[in-house]
């Protein structure tokens, strides 16, 4: 009975007792890693077994030599420019199906069918879709290939590997297959919980479909847009599954992304695990910095509010004074 | 006239849109299953039919012949995706009823933290990741892949929402009075009201476990203890350059159950997605 008192005094530390776990399993497989890796990015380490590595003399060597030696930096810029490549697409459709989902006048038959439809390769393994697709895309007789000879389009079968830009599109076009179902459900969520009132009096006003989609839509959906939008680099950056397992990187390291690099770098050849961890801490940076983004996107919006509204007062009252001061 | 007939035109294009993507989406899914049925002369010489063909159990045959072991990686990926599941939603439901329902000093600052690492994905630390597993000889266990899901930020910040909104600390307080324990009230009351939401966060745990590459790529290098993904990896390799059939057939055996989750889970997988992006 007198265990009663005691806890009720110290609730705080069942606080303590419950995210234990979670700390402890942070601290150990993600922090320590981290930090781990960060080290291993200014050592002489190679191989796994490896574990006589020094700091080298010139500590810096292998973040200057991967940010130097071109091809990881092409490849962040593959990796950005197939993300572009798939995410415009990918948010122009999304928008536009959003739109078409979310009219209330004479709206569209069989959505959740729909719906259900679109997302569905979302859930199905990168890997799997991958290597589907290297199937279909096949030379000389993939699927798609005799789709575009026996219809006509194309005379002779057309080997999508071997071009840089063609492989570039394929790995977009892949991407964007597997992204654009749930960017709009996403999208589509987002228009849902915009405050009816405002369409009806939009309505009352008489606006039409596409000025009430400009004016009020996609203000309302800002914030939802650019989570979209970051969220979606940040997986792009990351982007491994399907441009290793689609083209191997190729052709001619046209789809060699970030990820691909570091893992190449890592476990294949001469296992430069140094420079992988100098190219991972990078990354690191990158998303780092996109996540912060996010974070500045998505913070509490009150409090923003609530600082602007000091800072106009400020200025109004700072104006006030110099206004004040002319009419003297 | 014009005014009545552009709005029918309308909508007969968006039909026509939806259709298109519907068929975008579900084509290369029906020639999976279809080829998996022919043969590899029959797909070389017509790479569509949409008539299946009898070579089923040839191209079964093959993949086994090729040590594409689908039931080793169906359970391998069952055992560690039931794993990361478990873990996920029940250790993160616990984080965030630390974070809820208790009053710490430091239980701001804890969550700041966690929405700090929201975002950071495990692949750009997985140098030191396995480097560190290898030295305490966990490469090739599944522990190693497991455990780490225990702290997993975004299913806490998901299940807090989730609780801020349904989590009356009445109920709560008065459990207390009866004089349950802390670890009971939690168990016994915090979580069968976190069902939905748990349930929700465990589909896409276990989807996300069950598709991931990366990790258990590098962790996994003994054949007995591959994944699916790491055998659909294989299917890439030169020895099935020409056997089409039998890649097809590789691919559907991966997917079967992530199928039979999607048609039986659906709507409640929509709706946790759309869950997910509003996050206010």
């Amino acid at each position: 009975m007198k265990r009663k008192y005691i806890k009720g005094i110290s609730n705080a530390k069942y606080g303590y007792m419950f995210s234990l776990p979670f700390i402890i399993t942070f601290l150990i497989f993600s922090l320590y890693p981290t930090i781990y890796t960060a080290l291993l990015g200014f050592t002489d380490c190679q191989g796994a077994g490896n574990d006589e590595w020094h700091i080298l003399e010139e500590p810096l060597a292998n973040f200057k030599l991967v940010l130097t030696n071109g091809t990881f930096v092409r490849a962040i810029f593959n990796t950005v420019r197939i993300w572009i490549m798939n995410f415009i697409p990918q948010i122009t459709l999304a928008m536009v199906l959003t739109a078409w989902f979310t009219t209330k006048r004479n709206a569209i038959k069989g959505q959740g069918f729909f719906k259900v439809v679109f997302y569905m390769p979302n859930i199905i393994t990168a890997a799997t879709i991958a290597i589907l697709f290297q199937a279909l895309f096949g030379y000389p007789t993939g699927p798609i290939n005799d789709l575009l000879v026996s219809s006509g389009i194309l005379e002779s079968s057309y080997d999508f590997s071997v071009d840089k830009t063609a492989s570039r599109w394929t790995v977009a076009f892949i991407q964007f297959w597997t992204w654009y179902g749930y960017t709009m459900i996403i999208l589509v969520s987002g228009v849902l919980g915009i405050n009816p009132d405002i369409y009806e009096a939009a309505d009352i006003d008489g606006a039409n479909g596409v000025q009430t989609f400009f004016q009020i839509t996609l203000p309302n959906l800002k914030t939802i847009l650019l989570y979209t939008l970051i969220t979606s680099l940040i997986g792009g950056l990351n982007m491994f599954d399907i441009p290793y397992l689609y083209l191997g990187g190729g052709p001619d390291q046209a789809t060699n992304t970030a990820n691909v690099f570091i893992y190449k770098q890592a476990f294949t050849g001469r296992n430069f695990y140094n420079r992988a961890a100098a190219a991972s801490m990078v990354m690191f940076v990158l998303i780092c910095l996109c996540s912060l983004a996010v974070f500045y996107v998505m913070r509490d919006k009150e409090a923003a509010e609530f600082k602007k509204m000091k800072k106009l007062e400020q200025k109004a009252a700072s104006k006030n004074r110099l206004g004040a001061r002319n009419v003297w | 006239m014009v005014k009545k007939v552009l709005p029918i035109v309308y909508k007969i294009f968006q039909y026509l849109v939806c259709i298109f993507l519907t068929i975008m989406c579900i084509l290369p899914f029906l020639i999976m299953v279809v080829n998996s049925t022919r043969s590899s002369g029959e797909i070389e010489s017509h790479a569509i039919s949409l008539i299946p063909s009898s070579y089923f159990m040839n191209n079964l045959a093959i993949l086994n012949d090729k040590s594409f072991n689908a039931m080793t990686g169906f359970f391998n990926s069952a055992i560690i995706s039931v794993g990361v599941t478990a873990c996920t939603v029940y250790f993160s439901t616990m984080t965030a009823f630390a974070i809820v329902a208790y009053d710490w000093k430091l239980r701001n600052a804890f969550f700041s933290m966690i929405m700090c690492v929201l975002m950071i994905p495990a692949t750009v630390t997985s140098i030191g990741f396995y480097k560190f597993m290898y030295s305490i000889g966990m490469t090739n266990n599944f522990a190693a892949l497991i455990l780490p899901s225990i702290a997993a930020p975004s299913t806490v910040f998901f299940m807090r929402q989730f609780m801020l909104s349904s989590l009356p600390m009445e109920i709560l307080q008065s459990a207390r009075i009866d004089g349950a324990g802390e670890f009971r009230i939690f168990n016994q009351i915090a979580l069968p009201m976190m069902k939905p939401a748990m349930a929700t966060q465990a589909i896409f745990a276990f989807v996300q476990s069950w598709n991931n590459l990366f990790l258990p790529m590098i962790l996994l290098t003994d054949k007995t203890k591959y994944t699916m993904p790491i055998m659909v990896s294989q299917l890439s390799g030169d020895i099935y350059r020409t056997e089409y059939g039998a890649v097809y057939l590789g691919l559907l055996l991966t997917v079967l159950p992530l199928f039979a989750i999607y048609f039986l889970l659906s709507k409640y997988i929509i709706a946790g997605v759309a869950l997910g992006g509003v996050k206010e």
